[in-house]
Formats: structure tokens, C-alpha cells, sequence
């Protein structure tokens, strides 16, 4: 049923015998004088566009500095979105239920069905939630629950379609690879199928939560019950197939050695060359704070080891156009710095967030404070839509070279043919922004 | 004379292109050839829109002096009083007396504050507080002395150069008349060394758009020369992310290197970023953490004659302090029990931190953590054994 992949092969789990609970930076300036012939190969390799083999990121990984990496991932956002604009989108999370089957010891925010604070959301209590988005100039609501065993897929179609209908501005990013897995399960229908008729009612994208930790040692011990490495790969193949795009995470910072870490940029990393259908990263550490199997997690790791990790992802995955910062978990201040160590996405505004904010860590901020947070950094704020193209009031003339709206006109300009997003899209979408010239530059204005 | 790029190490080779591509290369041949930098260059690099290799020169002189080698401590705080007299605009600590809030230690009560940390390995205790006239000069011999017998082995860093100008005020009421007496009689009551605070931004402007009861950027800095001349040490610091300008700042940074040139007396640099909340400076921004990394970059590479630069976590919170630490600091300040004066300017960060969580920080940021006294003495070294990447982080001994 799983599509047949390549084996990252050579990285074994024992390839790291440093576990994430006493794994610590390598030491900057002695790494970078004992190890200087090989990080300025690898430094030269990424400078010049060169593709980093999972031995090769994993050396980064063990043995690069802060600075050297903060460089190489700059150099590379600068490649990727040469005219300085960092994206946000206007967005809020609604989580229709918080009943779930799954069971995983890292999720504060999930209820057994008969526990006594589980919920389903009525329709009017989402309409108001949305008619907030709507005044806002929102353009997408980020819909996940739990696993409810018997919301079935015509219910989420049923949703989807009315949100649609009411709200024709807001995108539905919905529904992550584990949830279109389940829906597939109760229904008693391949995936493929769920897929088709959610895309039908009107779902736009589909968001990359729920990877985890794409190695199966470490799923086995962390999200036993959730759907496994290759089958959440394959539900981001058939999005991918189906015309929509979606995005891909990495929840670290918990059991997983370094080069498991690795390990899962790779298996993203391919799916990426075989379909092209992944908008962005996003990558977080863990958040422990009350989770049910809270002793079993060591402490969350550090911001250091973050930034480490968020600037590593950007260097590896060069076939991914936009990495997302996390300002939810990690703090505006963190926010900020990772705009300068690869990232060139802020993510949503997030007018409502439940579940990491479940484990201790609500970071909700106003859109004032994103756009200070971008300006200040050096870069140029404007607003996206789902699919990662500038939707923004002040560039009205350029939106239509951005993205097209939705997967639909996508595959009407035959943008999507065979499975795949053609490149033409990518092409001018990059001869946008190399010809994209900041309002304060046009006008004569200096930093 | 600057050397021939054959002959340069290859890291500095590379360090020198990418400074080139970033519109700095002549600051660049500078820093690799150990020269001062202009007051030319510090607005350049102010305003250079590549905030990384900024970061990156600065690490390279961080490395020069430092290596890996990162400074902590294991201290505490004492505000003595909020009763102030001087109405700064950023700040959010003061009150008068009888106002609510208003609070003055007697001796006693700052000993108590000491005894209650008698189970930590605290080696220093760091005094500021208000400006307060009616203060006599005998509470402040009295306080260091209360302090000393509570714990006597502690390291007493107290007193801004603002509070010194007041203490020797009131110390001429009783007969004192030079700065030089005051401090041998405060030294000789257990006076170790001088914080950096109240330097603020010494341009004249800004003075008297926000502080203007505050003693003059020159006052300050003659003050400075006086501890120094004592034999005492202090640190320096600015506070910058207000109404200042680059060029504002940069004056401010070359006031210090131009003291410091004649005293050496200075041990650590820390650029103090400004809070905005509950202040009549509210409506003003406050740097970010850009700011904040570039400030600490330029003061590195600025400051060429004094040895530390500190990433001072409370006030800029981890991730940026973590950062800083390939940005040019090469210290964190300490454990730092019970901050008052920025928590009440909205601080968000925790009061006071353990010192493993601190030497994890450190280590997580891949770098040596070595704690220290107040004087860079060293009290604990992870030793290169310990050092390697997997040791689990020693327990305090």
C-alpha cells in the first residue's frame, strides 16, 4: 500500500550515540579549528548551490558552529528570496474537537471521548470565530482536531464547504496527513478518495502537522497509535497528487538522537523531489509542560539548540522554497533572530492557537508586533496567502505574479500536470521577487 | 600594514570576502589587523543591513581574546531603595517616599536578604538602587558593613556613579570633602567594586530630553576616572533602544574607549536595552532582538581596550542571550537572585535562575562556561575533558 522509498540507509540510529538528554552544541571555536577542512568544504559546497548528503548534514549537525550555520542558512534564504520580504499570514487555528483516540504522551491537549472537558464545537460557535477572522482580513483558518472516532470525512466535507460558501476569502488548511489517515480508516475508503472529495468541497491546503519525528524508533516510543512514516508521507504524496499543497514539520527535542533528526529532513527532502508539493518547513522543539507522559520527556531543550537545528533545516532542505519560523513556541524575540538564520516566513498571526499553548507555551502576539518584528529585523513585511504568494494591500499590482489562489486555477493553468507542481510556477514566483524592489527603497527612503 | 591575502588563515581569508560583500571590508582589514575602528566605522556598522556578518566580525575578536571561554557568576541582587529624586523618563523602579510601593532597607534588612542566600554559592552581591538626598552617608558605611558581616566573604560590587555622586554629597555634609576620601572610607567598609548603571547615553540631547536631573555624561565619566583611580574596578554600560542616534551612540561608546585608554579600569562593557513599560517613555518601541545583538556586536568591535562584553540574559531574555554569545559576548551576568528594577519596566523573565540551568545555556550556545568572581578570577572551569560535546554538566561543588 506504501508507496516504496529510498532508505536514508547508511544513517542508523546508532550512528549518534549522544541522546537528545545530555546532547549539547559542539564547542565553537575548537570545532571550527579541528574540523576546518571539512566545514569549509561544506561551507563552499552549500555557497555554491551544492545538495548536502545526510553524512554531510549530519557533520554540519555535530560539528558546525552558531555562526557558521546562522551564515550558510542566510546565504541560502538570500538565494531563495533575494528581495527581502518576509511573508506572515492573517490566520486563526480552530480546532473543531479535541476528542482523540490517539494517545500521544506528548499532546496536552487531546481528551478521551467520554472525558468530561471533550468537546465538537457547534457551527454558530465556529461562525463567530470566522466572522472575527473575516473583520480581521483574514485568509485562512487552520482547522485540526483530534482523531474523533465518528466525525467521519462528510462531516469535514460538510464544514468545509459551508465555511466556503460563507467565508469565499478564508482558505480551509486543513486536516494533517494523521487526521486524512484516520478519516480514511472510519471511513472504510482509501485516502485517495477522502482526499478528492474534501479537495471538491473546498479545502485548499493542507497543513504538516503530525510528522513528528518521521523515524520509526522513535514514533514507536513517542505516537505509538498515530499513523507511521511511510503512510504519512504517502497522504502528503496523494495531497500532493490531488492538486493541493501542503506543508511538513518536525516536532524535535524529545528521544530522537541527531541523526534521526537528519534522518527525517531526508525522508522530506525526497518526497520533495518527487512531487514538489511542499510549500514550507516548520520545524519546533518539543513543548513538555503538562503533558500526559511528561516524565518520560527530558527537559525542552534550550533556544540555542533551536536556532541550531531551524538554520540546519534551511541549509538542507534546498528544495523547500519557505521555511516558517515558530514564534508560538519560541518567543517574538526568537521569532525574530531566526528571520537572519534561514527563515523567511513568520507564520500565521494566529488570532487563536489550543494545542502546543496546552503545554505551557501561549505565545500569541498582535500583527502590529509581527510587522515591528520584520521591520526591525531589516526585511519587508507583507501579508500571504496559503500558498506562500504575497496577498498584501500594498502590492495590489503584483499579487497576480505571485501564486495562483488556489490549487483549482492552479491545475486550470495547468500549473500542476502529472502529479507535480511545474516549475514555471517556482520560476515566477523567484522572477518576482529578484525583481521586487522594497516600498522604502522606491521611494528614495534609506534604512 | 595588512597582510598579504596569501598569508592570512583561510578563515580569515573568507571572513574578509564575506565582510567585502557586505560593504565592510575596510572595517574588516581592521579588525583582522587588530587596528581601532573609526567613529566612522561604528555608525557603518550600525547601519550595515547584514546583521550576521556584523555578528561574525565581532565574534572574531570575541574568539581572539576569549576562545570559547564564557563568564558567569553566582550572584545576587539588592535594591536598597526605590526612593529617587531624578525622574528619568525610562524609568519604572523609582517612587518618593510615602508613595505606594515606596521602600528604603535598613542595614538590617539588606544582611537579611544576604543570610537568606547563605546555602547558595553566591560570591557577589550587586547593590543599585534610587538617588535619595536625605539618605545620610553614615547608611551607606553602615549597609556595606551589614552586608560584610552577614557574609564576609563576599564580593560587594555596589553603587552607579550616580549614587556615588550622591553618597559624596552627602558625605561633604559631614565634614568629607574629595571623592578620593569617600571612596577609601567606603572601600575600607567593604566596598569591592562599581557597577556600570546610570551611564545611559552621555549626549547632552538626549540627557536632557529624558534625565535631565540626572549628573551630566561628564560627570559620570569623572566619577569613573575616580573609582578607577581608587584602585577600584567597574564595569560600563548604555542604555540604548530610546530617542537615541547611531551617532549618539557612537559617541557614547568612544567616551568609554577614550576613559578606558587612560584608567583601565573598566572590566565589561554591557549594553543595557531599554524597557518601555510603566515609564513616561511607554510609547516608545523598545530595541528587538536584532537590536539588541548588533548593539552588543558594535560595542565588541568598538571597544577594543575592554576585555568583557556582557549579554546581560535577564534584561534580553535566553534565546537572545544564547545568541549573543556568537555575536561578541563572552558573559551572561549570573544567577541573579530578585531583580527589581526591570521587572517592574515589564521584564518577563524569571527573577533568578540555577546555576546548572545557566552552565546548560552556555553549553547549548557551544561554548566553555567558566564562573568567575566579580574580578575574572576563576571559581569553576569546565575543563576541555568535560567540555566534549555529551558530558553531562558538573554539580556544583
Amino acid at each position: 500500500m506504501n508507496a516504496p522509498h529510498e532508505d536514508p540507509g547508511t544513517l542508523a540510529p546508532e550512528h549518534g550515540a549522544a541522546t537528545p538528554s545530555t546532547w549539547s552544541a559542539p564547542r565553537a571555536a575548537l570545532g571550527r579549528s579541528e574540523h576546518a577542512g571539512e566545514l569549509e568544504r561544506l561551507e563552499d559546497k552549500v555557497l555554491e548551490g551544492g545538495r548536502l548528503t545526510p553524512e554531510e548534514g549530519l557533520f554540519l549537525h555535530d560539528h558546525a558552529d552558531l555562526e557558521t550555520l546562522g551564515y550558510l542558512a542566510d546565504q541560502v534564504r538570500r538565494r531563495k528570496h533575494p528581495s527581502g520580504v518576509v511573508t506572515y499570514i492573517v490566520d486563526r487555528n480552530v480546532n473543531p474537537t479535541n476528542v482523540c483516540i490517539t494517545d500521544c504522551g506528548f499532546c496536552a491537549f487531546y481528551r478521551r471521548p467520554k472525558a468530561e472537558d471533550a468537546y465538537v464545537l457547534e457551527r454558530d460557535e465556529i461562525y463567530a470565530k470566522l466572522d472575527e477572522l473575516r473583520d480581521m482580513g483574514g485568509r485562512q483558518v487552520l482547522m485540526q482536531g483530534g482523531h474523533h472516532p465518528y466525525l467521519k470525512s462528510a462531516w469535514w466535507g460538510d464544514l468545509i464547504a459551508d465555511l466556503r460558501s460563507r467565508y469565499p476569502k478564508i482558505n480551509a488548511h486543513a486536516l494533517s496527513a494523521p487526521e486524512l489517515d484516520h478519516l480514511s480508516k472510519i471511513d472504510k475508503r482509501p485516502v485517495e478518495e477522502v482526499i478528492a472529495d474534501l479537495r471538491d468541497a473546498g479545502l485548499g491546503s493542507v497543513p504538516g502537522a503530525g510528522a513528528e519525528m518521521l523515524v520509526e524508533r522513535v514514533r514507536l516510543i513517542i505516537a505509538r497509535k498515530k499513523t507511521d512514516t511511510d503512510r504519512w508521507l504517502d497522504v502528503h504524496r496523494k495531497v500532493h497528487e490531488a492538486g493541493l499543497r501542503s506543508s511538513a514539520t518536525m516536532m524535535f527535542g524529545h528521544v530522537e538522537t541527531p541523526a534521526e533528526r537528519i534522518e527525517h529532513l531526508e525522508r522530506v527532502r525526497q518526497l520533495q523531489d518527487e512531487t514538489g508539493g511542499f510549500t514550507a518547513f516548520i520545524c519546533w522543539n518539543m513543548q513538555p509542560d503538562g503533558v500526559p507522559e511528561e516524565h518520560l520527556y527530558p527537559a525542552r531543550v534550550s533556544p540555542g539548540v533551536y536556532l541550531r537545528v531551524q538554520a540546519l533545516s534551511r541549509i538542507y532542505l534546498d528544495n523547500i522554497d519557505s521555511l516558517q519560523t515558530s514564534f508560538v513556541t519560541q518567543g517574538m524575540k526568537m521569532g525574530q533572530i531566526t528571520l537572519r538564520y534561514g527563515c523567511n516566513d513568520f507564520g500565521g498571526s494566529m488570532l487563536e492557537e489550543n494545542v502546543v499553548s496546552a503545554a505551557g507555551c501561549a505565545r500569541l502576539e498582535g500583527i502590529d508586533v509581527i510587522e515591528r518584528m520584520i521591520s526591525a529585523a531589516g526585511f519587508t513585511p507583507r501579508r500571504r496567502n496559503s500558498w506562500y504568494g504575497i496577498d498584501d494591500e500594498r502590492e495590489a499590482a503584483d499579487s497576480a505574479a505571485c501564486a495562483p489562489r488556489s490549487a483549482v486555477e492552479a491545475a486550470s493553468t495547468k500549473l500542476f500536470e502529472g502529479g507535480r507542481w511545474r516549475d514555471e510556477w517556482v520560476a515566477a514566483r523567484d522572477e518576482h521577487a529578484r525583481n521586487y524592489v522594497p516600498a522604502a527603497v522606491a521611494a528614495g527612503g534609506a534604512q | 600594514m595588512s597582510q598579504s591575502d596569501q598569508k592570512r588563515p583561510s578563515r580569515e581569508r573568507r571572513l574578509l570576502r564575506r565582510a567585502e560583500a557586505a560593504g565592510l571590508g575596510s572595517i574588516a582589514e581592521k579588525v583582522l589587523a587588530e587596528e581601532r575602528l573609526s567613529l566612522e566605522d561604528g555608525v557603518a556598522l550600525y547601519r550595515a543591513e547584514d546583521l550576521l556578518t556584523v555578528g561574525a566580525l565581532a565574534n572574531h575578536v570575541r574568539e581572539r581574546i576569549h576562545g570559547d571561554r564564557t563568564y558567569f557568576n553566582v550572584n545576587q541582587h539588592i535594591n536598597y531603595t526605590n526612593y529617587c529624586n531624578k525622574f528619568c523618563s525610562f524609568c519604572s523602579f523609582d517612587r518618593l517616599p510615602g508613595q505606594p510601593g515606596a521602600y528604603q532597607f535598613t542595614p538590617e534588612q539588606a544582611a537579611e536578604k544576604i543570610r537568606e542566600q547563605l546555602h547558595q554559592p553566591v560570591t557577589e552581591v550587586h547593590m543599585v538602587a534610587g538617588v535619595w538626598p536625605k539618605i545620610p552617608y553614615q547608611y551607606y558605611l553602615d549597609l556595606l558593613k551589614a552586608v560584610k558581616a552577614a557574609r564576609p566573604e563576599i564580593h560587594v560590587k555596589a553603587f552607579t556613579m550616580v549614587e556615588l555622586d550622591q553618597i559624596w554629597k552627602s558625605a561633604r555634609q559631614v565634614g568629607r570633602e574629595s571623592m578620593a576620601e569617600v571612596l577609601a572610607e567606603l572601600r575600607e567598609a567593604g566596598l569591592g567594586s562599581c557597577p556600570g548603571g546610570g551611564a545611559e547615553v552621555f549626549a547632552e540631547r538626549v540627557q536632557l530630553e529624558g534625565y535631565a536631573h540626572k549628573i551630566s555624561g561628564e560627570r559620570w565619566l569623572e566619577v569613573a576616572r575616580e573609582v578607577h583611580r581608587a584602585g577600584l574596578r567597574s564595569n560600563c554600560t548604555m542604555l540604548h533602544g530610546h530617542i537615541e542616534t547611531h551617532e549618539e551612540r557612537v559617541d557614547h561608546l568612544d567616551r568609554l574607549r577614550r576613559l578606558q585608554d587612560e584608567t583601565g579600569g573598566f572590566q565589561t562593557y554591557i549594553p543595557l536595552s531599554f524597557h518601555p513599560e510603566n515609564n513616561e517613555w511607554s510609547h516608545l518601541p523598545g530595541p528587538t532582538a536584532a537590536d539588541e545583538l548588533r548593539e552588543l556586536a558594535v560595542g565588541r568591535l568598538l571597544l577594543d581596550n575592554i576585555p568583557h562584553i556582557k549579554a546581560y540574559w535577564i534584561l534580553m531574555d535566553v534565546p537572545v542571550a544564547q545568541t549573543a554569545l556568537a555575536f561578541g559576548a563572552d558573559d551572561v551576568d549570573g544567577t541573579v537572585v530578585e531583580e527589581r528594577i526591570y521587572h517592574d519596566a515589564g521584564a518577563t523573565t524569571p527573577q533568578e535562575v540555577a546555576r546548572d540551568e545557566l552552565i546548560t545555556w552556555i553549553r547549548d550556545a557551544g561554548r566553555l562556561p567558566v564562573e568567575r568572581d566579580t574580578l575574572y578570577n576563576v571559581v569553576w572551569s569546565a575543563d576541555e575533558a568535560q567540555a566534549q560535546v555529551g558530558a553531562p554538566a558538573p554539580v556544583a561543588g
